[in-house]
């Protein structure tokens, strides 16, 4: 079914806006439900901001008083963190593996779903199903053998082996997702495309792959926090490569872990999280958007 | 549907088996062209043979080996049946674990979706209640910043409220004793044992209560507003809209969102790796993936690890299973779907 995402506003226009007069129950609720937004807001923010302004500190400062403000606004914990620690290279080689897995993984899962979605042959239903059961298998259980398919390969403790799991691990995800979209698409396009004269691979890449934007926008940002996130797949078969940030941010916390310079661990962690948050914060609104798409089927 | 007819097929057979059942519509399509058979080699072939060989295959393997006393890094494997899983099950330290998990699997679901519903609906229909329906003032601010958590690394998470938390420079006590609550100055909410599955959880709903945010609100506002509506001139107030039109309604949402937030919570690994790495006090936050990690990469037991593994599997598809069917025996599937 498709039902056309509409907002509240424009379904209820034959509700004449009259100047809506506030009950003193509503203001009491209003006020209410403010405070709880208000303060679940504050807890969300708060060890954001902390961890942001502590970044700056010395280490002294840090235990002298959780809330002062830094002495000085310098850089010093960031060029630690970002040099010494290995958190740069560390972001580089995320940048890199994240990226390449993200491309394969659209393409393929796109693939896949496609002709599940819109052939039936036999043992379809089969592979939607191991599909799904990839979904719901714990990551750990695949863990210890997955470190000997690599090492035969050659692949293990090197980026092409971790991007080649991480688009393992992220097709099930991918396929179910995009699976209900193009299952939604409607079938006489398909159809022209055919009158036309295109074969199925020229359908699938001019045709279907553009009207599946909106969901494969939304899968992308999925799969990418997804993946930005990975922190046992590189933990377990990475241990010994080039490192990815997640992991090597553990390791900076675990090894200075009674040492002092929790300045630099600060600065670390908002090295890590500020630059996603400034991309999430200007593609927000495509997400909010893809998300109410992606889920009205 | 057609379910009925490919279900008894061999997976991964490209050929109908000789039992398959009698087909009802056999496609008459043309002959097989090089466009077609390159088609479903690439795009059905390469995924799936990706898919099977680092996600299936380990899988399959796991179980093998769970049923050896393989240590990983020598070339004898001996068959042991099944002395590995009964290791486990004798085991206090992993049992401690697997009643951890439990904790985890019955709370943060609970948690996590109440608390993202009350603030889904907040920002949908919680809007004055005359005029339109809409949400409080603001709305899109609170959501946006409800979702910052979960575009965090776990494991930066982790370490950012191990810092909060921390008994003498943390930003918790820091407040605590602002307020004039002095007892709180040194106290170390990860290094009690009643406080540190509670503070940990509290993490864990921090991270994820955004995402289930944006999931709900979307899934509110595909229902259309004159339900809302109707219920209003019918006299129903906030919380009675709430339970008897917005959670039917979403209902699919809900469940999805219970079995992610379950499976997460039979992992939680990376929280509880970065929180507590040792698991905590009387391993008060230790989980079974912890234990697993530690077996079979510290100590080098393969075959006892991937038996863990196995157990933590059943124990996501027992979990599953149990959600799909709670929700058809309250009548989930009869709900009208729009």
């Amino acid at each position: 079914m498709t039902t056309k995402v509409t907002t509240p506003e424009m379904k209820s226009l034959h509700f004449q806006p009259r100047t809506p007069a506030t009950t003193p129950g509503d203001k009491v609720v209003g006020a209410v439900s403010h405070g709880a937004l208000t303060i679940w807001t504050l807890i969300v923010i708060l060890p954001l901001l902390w961890t942001f302004m502590s970044s700056f500190k010395t280490s002294s400062e840090i235990f002298a008083s959780p809330f002062s403000l830094p002495s000085e606004w310098k850089l010093d914990n960031y060029i630690k963190a970002w040099s010494d620690a290995g958190i740069g290279s560390a972001f580089l080689n995320s940048i890199i593996v994240v990226a390449v897995a993200l491309v394969i993984v659209m393409v393929l899962g796109a693939m896949c779903a496609y002709v599940l979605a819109r052939y039936t042959f036999p043992g379809s239903r089969a592979i939607y199903y191991l599909m799904l059961a990839g979904l719901t298998f714990p990551i750990f259980l695949a863990m210890v053998p997955l470190f000997f398919v690599l090492k035969n390969m050659g692949l293990l403790n090197t980026l092409p082996g971790l991007i080649l799991v991480y688009v393992g691990f992220a097709l099930p995800f991918t396929v179910f997702f995009l699976f209900s979209f193009f299952k939604s698409l409607p079938h006489e396009i398909t159809e022209a495309a055919a009158l036309d004269g295109a074969g199925e691979w020229r359908t699938f890449f001019q045709v279907m792959l553009p009207m599946a934007k909106p969901g494969l926008a939304s899968v992308a940002i999925f799969n990418f926090l997804g993946l930005w996130n990975q922190f046992l797949i590189p933990v377990s078969i990475n241990a010994a490569g080039p490192r990815v940030l997640s992991q090597e941010l553990a390791a900076f916390a675990g090894q200075m872990g009674y040492a002092v310079d929790y300045g630099a661990l600060f600065a670390a962690v908002s090295v890590t999280v500020i630059p996603v948050l400034i991309v999430y914060v200007i593609f927000q609104r495509q997400l909010q958007g893809s998300v109410s798409q992606g889920t009205s089927k | 549907m057609k379910t009925q007819q490919s279900r008894n097929d061999d997976g991964l057979a490209a050929v109908v088996p000789a039992t398959a059942p009698p087909q009802v519509v056999r496609r008459r399509r043309k002959p097989l062209t090089w466009d077609k058979v390159s088609f479903f080699a690439v795009f059905l072939g390469l995924p799936l043979a990706i898919y099977l060989l680092f996600v299936i295959w380990p899988f399959i393997q796991a179980f093998g080996y769970s049923l050896t006393d393989w240590s990983g890094f020598s070339p004898n494997q001996n068959f042991i049946g099944l002395d590995n899983y009964v290791k486990i099950f004798t085991d206090d330290i992993f049992m401690k674990a697997m009643s951890n998990n439990i904790l985890l699997v019955i709370f943060l679901p609970i948690i996590t979706i109440i608390l993202s519903l009350v603030l889904a609906s907040l920002v949908t229909v919680g809007g004055s209640s005359k005029g339109q329906i809409k949400g409080l003032r603001n709305s899109s601010f609170y959501r946006v910043v409800s979702f910052f958590p979960y575009t965090i690394p776990a494991v930066a998470i982790g370490i950012m409220w191990g810092q909060i938390y921390d008994p003498s420079g943390g930003l918790l006590n820091g407040i605590l004793t602002g307020l004039g609550l002095d007892q709180f100055k040194d106290f170390a909410w990860l290094g009690d044992k009643n406080t540190a599955m509670i503070a940990t959880m509290f993490v864990i709903v921090w991270g994820f209560v955004g995402f289930y945010m944006v999931l709900f609100v979307a899934g509110i506002k595909g229902i259309p507003a004159e339900l809302f509506e109707a219920a209003r001139i019918d006299g129903a107030g906030r919380f009675r809209t709430a339970v008897s039109i917005t959670i039917p309604l979403i209902r699919d949402n809900i469940q999805t969102a219970y079995i992610y937030m379950g499976i997460l919570a039979l992992d939680a690994f990376v929280y509880m790796a970065a929180l507590n790495s040792g698991g905590g006090p009387d391993n008060s936050t230790l989980v079974m993936a912890q234990q697993l990690f530690f077996t079979a990469f510290s100590k080098g037991q393969f075959g006892l690890a991937s038996a863990m593994g196995v157990v933590l599997a059943i124990a996501t598809l027992i979990f599953s299973g149990l959600v799909f069917l709670v929700n058809r025996l309250t009548g989930g599937d009869k709900d009208v779907s729009l």
